[in-house]
Parts: C-alpha cells; structure tokens; sequence
C-alpha cells in the first residue's frame, strides 16, 4: 500500500506548523499565523484518515467531534487569570495520549508476532526479501501491523526503544503536568515538598528505569513478562514526573510548565519515530525545541541554571545577607494619588500578585484615566513575572492595555531614572536591588528592573512579609519608597476617584 | 544666661535675630531673653507679643548691651557695637571676619567671643543654622517678585480673546541657593526659564525645578563641591566662552538674575554693558551680588537704575530686609539653633565647646585669641563628584583584531560542536539500519528549524506560543489515528482514548490562542 497523497499532505501541514510557529514574531502577524496551524492541522489530520488511519474513521470523526465540544467549551470558559492552569491540564492530555499509543504499539508488535508464529513464519523478518507466504500474510494485516510485520530484529528493538521513550517521557508530562495544574489552580500547596529522601528518589527511580528498560528489551518475546516491564517502567515514570514538579516552587512555575510543554513535544517525536510517522516527528521536534528554548530564556531570567531550578529551592548562599538599613514607610490612597496627579511619566510594573488579585481591569482603568491627562504611563514587564511566560502581557491585553506601552525589560530598564513615579504592583523578586547589591543574596545576579532608580516608587502589597522566596528585599527600605498596603484590586480602585 | 537682641543700627535695616516664637524656644533652653525696645516693630513683631512670650523689654541699647552675656544680631557690628563687649560676653551674628579684620581685631582684644552666623561650616549637620542660604532663599525669592514689579509683561504665556501673551524668558546665571529660588519661583509664576551654572553637577538640581540647564561645552569642567558648594574663579578662556554664550542669549531674554558669588572676593562680572545694550526695551535685570559689586557692569548697589535703551537693572541689596517678617523668623531659628548646639544640657549654661566642628567654624574670636580662619571641617560639605572613568576608545586596528578574535572564537566553537554531533549522528548510523536514520535526519532537521523560528518570537508572545504548541503537540492523534483499526479491542479503546484526549487539545489550544491573541491591541 502506498500512501504518497498523506506523504505530500504531510509536507504542506510541516510547513503551515512551522510558520504558525514563526508568525509569533509580532502581533499582527500572529493572528494570521494561528490560522495556518490551524489548516495545517486540519489537512494533517485528514489526509491520515484517508490514509494510513482509514480504520473505524467513523468513530473517529465520532471522537474528533466530541473532544472539539469539549476542547471548545473549555477555551471560551477559561479566564485569562487561568490561563497557566489550562496550559499546564493540557500538556497532561498529550503525554497521557501519548502513554497511550506507546502502549498500543508495543501490543501491536506482540500481535504481529502471535500471527507470523501461527502461521510457523519468522518474526521480525530475516534479512533479505521476504518470503512468499511471509507476503501474503503480511497483506492481511491492518494498517499500522503492516508497517510492524516487514521490520527485522534490529529494526523491531528500535521501535521497541523508541516506543519506551515516548511511554517514558509522555508518563513525566502527564503526572507533571497534572501537579503543576494542580499547583497553579491553588488546589495544591505551591510550596515545595518531597517525600523524604528527596533527589535520591527521582534518582533512584531513574536508574531502575533504565534497568527495567533493559530487561524489557531481553524479554524479546512480547509476552507477559515483557508488558510487565513496560508496565513497571510507566509507573517509575508516573512517579519521577509527580515527585519532581512537587519538589518545584511555584514561582519557578514559568520554567516548569515551558519544560512540560518541550516534553511533550519530544513524548510525540519519539512515538513518531516508532510509528514510522514523519510529521509526528517534525511537529514533535518543533514544540520540543520551541519548549527548550523558552525554558531557556525563563532560567536566563532568573540567572539560574536549569538543573538547579528543577533540583528545586534556590542556589547556596555564600555568606550573610547585607543588612538593611531604614524602613518601610506606608502611604494612603491619597499620597499615591496626589505624586501621579503630578507626575509625568509613570511606569506600573505588574506582577503575580496582581493576576491573584484580579486587579488587570482596575490598572487598566487607571492607565487610561493617566493617559487621557497626557501622562506617559508604560509597563515594564520582566521575563519571569507570573506564572507563565508572557502572563502579565495576556492578562493586560485582556485588560485592554494597548500592547504598544507594555515593555520588557531590557527595553525600559534604561528609562527608569527619568521617570516620576513607578507603582509595584504585586511584584518582589523582580525589582529587588539585593540581586545587583549584595553578593550574598540568593537571588545574586538575576537581571531585576531597577525601579528604585526613579523618583517615587510606590510598592502595593498585600502586608509586610518577604513573600514567595523569603528573600527580604531591600526596596521596600529605599528613602524614595512607599508601601501601599492592601489587597491589589482594592488599592487600585481607590486610587481610580482621586485621578482628577 | 541671658541672651538679648537689640535694634539694628544699619539704616534700612529691618529685620531683628529674635522672634516672640524664637525666644519661647529659648527659654526652653533655660534662657532668659531681653529685647530693646522697637527692635522688632519694623519686622512686624510688637514689644508687646514679646512681652506676651516672657522676653523682658529693654529701654534702650545701652541697658541691654550690658545686661545681656550672648548678643544676638543681624548685621555685622559697628565700632560702637564692638567697643560696648567686654570678656565673657558673646555675639551671635554676620560678621564677615575675612572683610572685616580691623573690626575682628577690636573685637578680640575686648576678650569677647564672637560667632560669626556668615561661618556656619556648609555640611549636613549644620544646615538649621545656615542662616545664608536661609536668607539667600528669600533674596532669590524677592529677587523674582522685584522682577516682575519692574516688568511689564506677564510671566506665564496665555492665549485670550484680546491677543496672545508670550511667556517671558528668565535666565538664572549661578544656581546656588538664591539661585535655586529664583528659578522654582520663576517656574511656578509660569516663566520660560534657563538657567546656568559653572558647576556642570548642579544640571540634575536645575532641571528638576524646572528650568533649562544652558549648556556650555568645557573640557576642564572644575568640581564646585572641593569649594563648598560655592563655584571657584574661572579661567579665562572659560569667561570668554561663558561670556559668548550670554551675548547670544542676551537679545532673547525678558529678566536676568544673577547671583554669582565667589567667596572673599569681588562679584564677577559676567553681565557686560554690551549685553545690556543688546537686550530688549523693557527688560529687567536683578543683581543680587550687587553688595559685592555686582556682576552685571551697569550695577549700582542700593539703587535702581533704568538705562538708556530701557533696560532697569535693580541692584538692591536688602532683599531678606524687606521681607522683613519671612526673613527674621528664618533667622531667628537659626539663631536659636545655634544656641541650642550651644547649650547641650539644656539648662541655661552656654558650653562653646571647640572642638565641636561647626561651633569651632563660625566662631571667629575667643578667650582673647582670633580663632578664624577656623581649621578645614572633618566632614566634607558635598560629596567629591567620582572622577568619571573614561572608557578608552579602541583604536580601529584593535576593534578589527577583537572582532577577528571574536570571530575564530565563535568558528572554534561551532566546528567542534558541529565535529562532535556528527561523529554522534555517525556512531549511531554504524549500528542503526538505514529506516531508522531516515527518521532521524527529519529529527534533526526539525529540531534545527524549530531553535530558528522560535528566538524570534516576541516575548510577549510567549503565552500564546505556549497554547499554540501545545495545540500542535497534539499531532499525536495521527498515531492514535493509525492504531484505532486494530482489531484488538484493548488497542482500540485505547486508541480512542487518545484520539478524544488530543481532540480536546487541538481545538482547546487552537481556540484560546485566538482568543489571547485578539486581545493585543494598538493604542
């Protein structure tokens, strides 16, 4: 059988994904690109129905349909404070999805092999042409048994590697994923936690991975023994990816779920591999990379290294931390109102705090108000702020704040001197002095906005407290900070009446 | 002790260095406080509100020089002044000992201690007592309102129905404390104001009240801060610069204040009769440095002159005397600063404790000896400005080498990175068969792609990209696809597991990118 339309089909869905993907350059051209992944996936998924998935298409339209309901109703219904959460279940669905065909495979080949030795036929095939009868059967088999039945033994002990990748791998991200989500809807302590001997578990568990998936590939025959091993194997895996997200923090989550979501790329990429199937290698190879690279740019962020930020808990420190001087001085409603009434450029720097406090309308409507008095109001956005990349932009563009005044924060860490007033909102880490000053301070190194550098700075904060990480941030001190304790939302809405 | 302040002898003279609210501090102090009779009507303070404070009224001056033990004045003493102390007593006011030698001599040899008000050391700790930049804050105040009484024009610029008001044009040249209050006063009336000072440090001081830092370009820019805030001689090719910046901007100027000083010595003159000559009918010049000579040339101190082309340059110099009120309560304070610093113990005994560094400073006569000039203060008045590090400018020959550096560099790196994946790829090729290594040059090549397009995502994006991908990493329902027409029944249920899971992600991470992404808008 011949599937050459799927092969060209194919080839058209890899270049529509790859400028979905690359569309995301800019907005405007984003909006467009999300169309062609979209086309992309539609003739993907088309041409292997009419092709090598032409089995019970029936059922599977039936299904395709139904999880689109699903799928639907759950993208139109999610906030966009929720946004985290959502991502984070639905990486879980692809590396269940993908335990799932690992599974399938591996019962596949077992299949095959029970034909071929009813038949008295070798299997795998020897090298060389196969023989007549051999042929015969091998017409008789269903779609994805046909592409096991020709293998030969060495080509039958890689597919069973690549299927035990893409089982492994696709079992990380679906416990992960699972406990991220759970971390980031609340409905787990964010703090980190491990069961008592910590790394030397997941080490653990590593290491008998790779003795059980040894032993798997030495039961050659498919049999009982082999599914248990495959099975053991799941669960060490099950368990690797449910101990090491608990073990994370949630402030480090941008790091996990972008490593959850560059996993379940490479949990396709290897199933791909041993279902013979070439766009599931690309597109798998795609989402991996676009995955390593952001968990890449989330750990630049924060001046840390990979591995210490999935080890969990901050790096050593070397010595005591700098002690603080002054302290921290609290303002009303009424002073915050009266230094923007007079100020002349502001810059607000949001961070996780507000998306908790539902605040992105309130400072939405402030910025508006600041605006329409020919203020210059920006927002300065560090990498790392919430919980997601790019979170605190999603949310102020739900907000409606033009997308045009929301800066990074190499390209407003310059402005901060010149400006009259910064408001903090919800933020701690990312604007503490201490990661420039103090050598000593965990957080050392970690590229911050400078706020301090501006005239006025107006911090909002729930109360006193050093917050997630525990580190004492030394801004709050500086001569030109005031503390605007309070719940986010609240503070800001009283803020909204004294604009004048 | 008991401290006293008489009537100042100067003509003209209004204000007095105690206040019925400065004496109630006093006594707090555990002074008794006398005052000569009318040494404050002219300063808008009764005899009887200092009455009403506890102070004991004095006949005349003669009674109080010689009740008193402290005498607290404004200006500096006159010989009949000096010749009423005698040893043990003390006077509190402006003396300015480097003008005033001979006085300073007759004063030493009464044997009294006197504290010149002119000598307070210009750091932190002292600045209550400061009374010059208290009395210059008011000078350059008054000097702005003087200006604008001989102005004819508006401050502010206004559009009304009967025409257009253009703003006027200030120049502020010195911005030392004065300085400093004549342009936040000229700003807030609503004035175009420029501002110039010697001291390229003080721009950041002058731009945040408002004003226009004028600019001059000067290789040997001096630290003003080594001086005491105060801004040393020039050279002479700076002058000519300087002077050639204010010729351009003499014809476009409305009201010009100066108020450099340099101190014992003559003001410099920096406005010259030819910029005077070149500015508009109707301008004003105000020269607070007129006492000491003035920097404009036409400047007569004391007097108010109107030149020939209409120009009025106001010399006065009692500007804090006629804010009599403002300028006595200030000095008043400061007064009682000092002599809080005086009497540590609050209990009515004066301490003049030498070694203290700013009673040492301003005290300019003691125990029969001339203390001035007083030794340099421990603390230093303003920070010393770090000597900029220059960053050296590579010559092109060297930037041309750096760049070859840094280009084999990068080569090294990418050939040995580039030699080790392929002798990995190439390990792997021995032993995988050809089906196998098809794939994986796909991989490869996938994985190659994907580290290209995805740094160039927009970081704002991230979120979207996130949902995206993971709508696309759904591609893995072809695999579940592919197994649904198994004829097993475990593999197909299985099969539809997976293809509904995917089909949630597809359309779920599909819908919600389009739904973030409609939400970023321009403004």
């Amino acid at each position: 059988m011949d599937y050459g339309f799927t092969m060209a089909a194919y080839a058209v869905a890899t270049v529509l994904f790859v400028l979905a993907l690359g569309g995301l350059s800019n907005q405007e051209k984003a909006k467009r690109a999300v169309w062609y992944g979209i086309v992309g996936m539609a003739v993907a998924v088309l041409a292997t129905m009419v092709g090598p998935g032409s089995g019970l298409w029936a059922l599977s339209l039936i299904l395709i349909a139904l999880g689109g309901v699903v799928g639907w109703q759950l993208a139109t219904r999610v906030k966009m404070t929720q946004m985290p959460e959502l991502v984070a279940i639905m990486h879980s669905l692809v590396g269940l999805a993908a335990v799932f065909v690992g599974l399938n495979a591996h019962l596949e080949i077992g299949r095959v092999a029970q034909a071929f030795a009813e038949a008295a036929l070798p299997f795998p095939q020897p090298e060389g042409p196969m023989s007549t009868a051999a042929y015969q059967l091998w017409l008789g088999l269903t779609d994805f048994a046909m592409i096991i039945g020709k293998k030969t033994a060495v080509e039958v002990t890689i597919l069973r590697i690549e299927l035990m990748l893409g089982i492994w791998i696709g079992a990380v991200t679906f416990t992960g994923s699972v406990v991220a989500y759970g971390k980031l809807a609340g409905r787990i302590d964010s703090a980190p936690k491990q069961m008592p001997g910590g790394h030397m578990l997941n080490a653990g568990a590593a290491v008998a991975s790779v003795l059980f998936a040894g032993l798997y590939l030495a039961f050659s025959d498919s049999g009982f023994a082999a599914i248990l091993m495959l099975l053991v194997l799941t669960a060490l895996a099950l368990f690797i990816g449910y101990h090491l997200i608990m073990g994370i923090g949630g402030a480090d989550m941008p790091v996990v779920v972008s490593m959850l979501n560059s996993y379940s790329g490479w949990a396709a990429a290897a199933i791909g591999f041993s279902l013979g199937n070439e766009l599931l290698i690309v597109v798998g190879a795609l989402v991996g990379a676009s995955g390593a690279i952001l968990s890449y740019i989330m750990c630049r962020a924060m001046n840390r290294s990979f591995v210490s930020v999935i080890l969990g808990g901050w790096g050593g420190t070397s010595g005591p931390a700098m002690a603080i001087e002054g302290e921290q001085i609290a303002i009303d409603a009424d002073g915050v109102a009266t230094a923007l009434n007079e100020a002349d450029s502001v810059i607000i720097v949001p961070g996780y705090g507000m998306a908790v406090a539902q605040a992105q309308q309130s400072v939405s409507e402030l910025t508006r108000k600041l605006r329409a008095k020919g203020k210059k109001v920006r927002f300065a956005i560090h990498p790392v702020a919430g919980r997601l990349p790019g979170h605190m932009n999603v949310l102020l563009a739900e907000a409606k704040v033009p997308y045009d005044i929301v800066l990074e924060m190499d390209e407003i860490n310059e402005d901060f001197p010149s400006t009259d007033v910064v408001i903090v909102i919800g933020s701690n880490d990312i604007v503490n002095p201490a990661a420039q000053d103090d050598p000593n301070s965990p957080i050392a190194g970690m590229p911050v906005l400078e706020v301090w550098k501006a005239k006025q700075v107006f911090v909002s904060k729930r109360g006193q407290g050093t917050g997630y990480s525990g580190i004492e941030n030394p801004l709050f001190f500086k001569e030109n900070t005031r503390m605007f304790y309070g719940d986010a939302k609240a503070s800001v809405d009283a803020l909204l009446p004294l604009i004048d | 002790m008991k401290i006293g302040a008489p009537k100042e002898v100067m003509p003209g003279e209004n204000r007095v260095a105690m206040t019925p609210d400065s004496a109630r501090e006093l006594k707090k102090l555990g002074h008794d406080c006398l005052i000569e009779a009318g040494a404050g009507a002219a300063a808008g303070f009764e005899d009887a509100a200092y009455e009403a404070a506890g102070v004991k009224v004095v006949a005349d001056a003669a009674a109080l020089w010689a009740e008193a033990e402290i005498i607290v004045k404004v200006r500096e003493p006159k010989p009949e002044e000096v010749a009423r102390l005698t040893s043990g007593k003390t006077l509190i006011s402006f003396f300015w000992p480097a003008q005033n030698a001979e006085m300073l001599e007759k004063a030493k040899e009464t044997g009294a201690s006197v504290i010149a008000m002119d000598m307070v050391p210009r750091i932190s700790r002292a600045q209550k007592m400061d009374a010059l930049s208290s009395m210059a804050n008011i000078a350059g105040y008054r000097a702005v309102i003087e200006a604008g009484n001989n102005f004819g024009r508006f401050f502010t610029g206004q559009v009304t129905a009967a025409g257009k008001i253009p703003p006027a044009r200030v120049l502020v040249v010195g911005a030392g404390v004065a300085g400093l209050a004549a342009i936040g006063t000229s700003v807030s009336l609503g004035a175009i104001t420029m501002a110039f000072d010697v001291r390229p440090e003080v721009a950041e001081q002058i731009e945040s009240m408002g004003a226009e830092f004028v600019f001059l370009e000067f290789e040997a820019a001096q630290d003003g801060s080594a001086t005491g805030g105060y801004a040393a001689p020039q050279s002479e090719e700076f002058r000519e610069k300087q002077l050639a910046k204010f010729r351009e901007l003499a014809p476009e100027v409305d009201i010009v204040i100066t108020t450099a000083l340099i101190p014992g010595r003559p003001a410099p003159k920096l406005w010259t009769e030819d910029m005077v000559a070149m500015m508009k009918r109707g301008s004003v010049i105000v020269d607070l440095a007129a006492e000491r000579g003035g920097n404009c040339d036409l400047t007569r101190p004391d007097e108010k002159i109107v030149t020939e082309n209409g120009v009025t340059i106001v010399g006065y110099t009692d500007f804090p005397s006629r804010m009599a009120t403002q300028s006595s309560t200030l000095y008043a304070n400061n007064i009682r600063h000092m002599l809080t610093d005086l009497t540590p113990k609050k209990d009515g005994v004066v301490a003049h404790n030498m070694e203290d560094d700013v009673i040492r400073g301003a005290t300019v006569a003691h125990a029969g000896e001339i203390t001035f000039p007083p030794p340099p203060p421990k603390v230093q008045a303003i920070a010393a400005a770090k000597p900029k590090p220059k960053p050296k400018e590579p010559t092109v020959a060297e930037r041309r080498g750096q760049e070859v550096a840094a280009f084999r560099a990068e080569t090294r790196r990418q050939v040995i990175l580039l030699a080790s994946a392929g002798a990995a790829v190439l390990a792997v090729g021995l032993v995988a068969p050809e089906s196998f290594m098809r794939n994986f040059i796909i991989f490869v090549l996938a994985v190659f792609v994907g580290f290209q397009v995805i740094w160039n995502v927009a970081h704002s994006l991230h979120t979207p990209l996130m949902a995206v991908t993971n709508a696309i990493s759904s591609i893995i329902i072809l695999g579940a696809l592919m197994q649904i027409g198994s004829t097993s029944m475990l593999i197909t249920i299985m099969a539809a597991l997976g293809i509904l899971m995917a089909a949630v992600n597809i359309f779920g991470g599909f819908m919600v990118t389009r739904r973030m992404l409609a939400m970023f808008q321009k403004s």
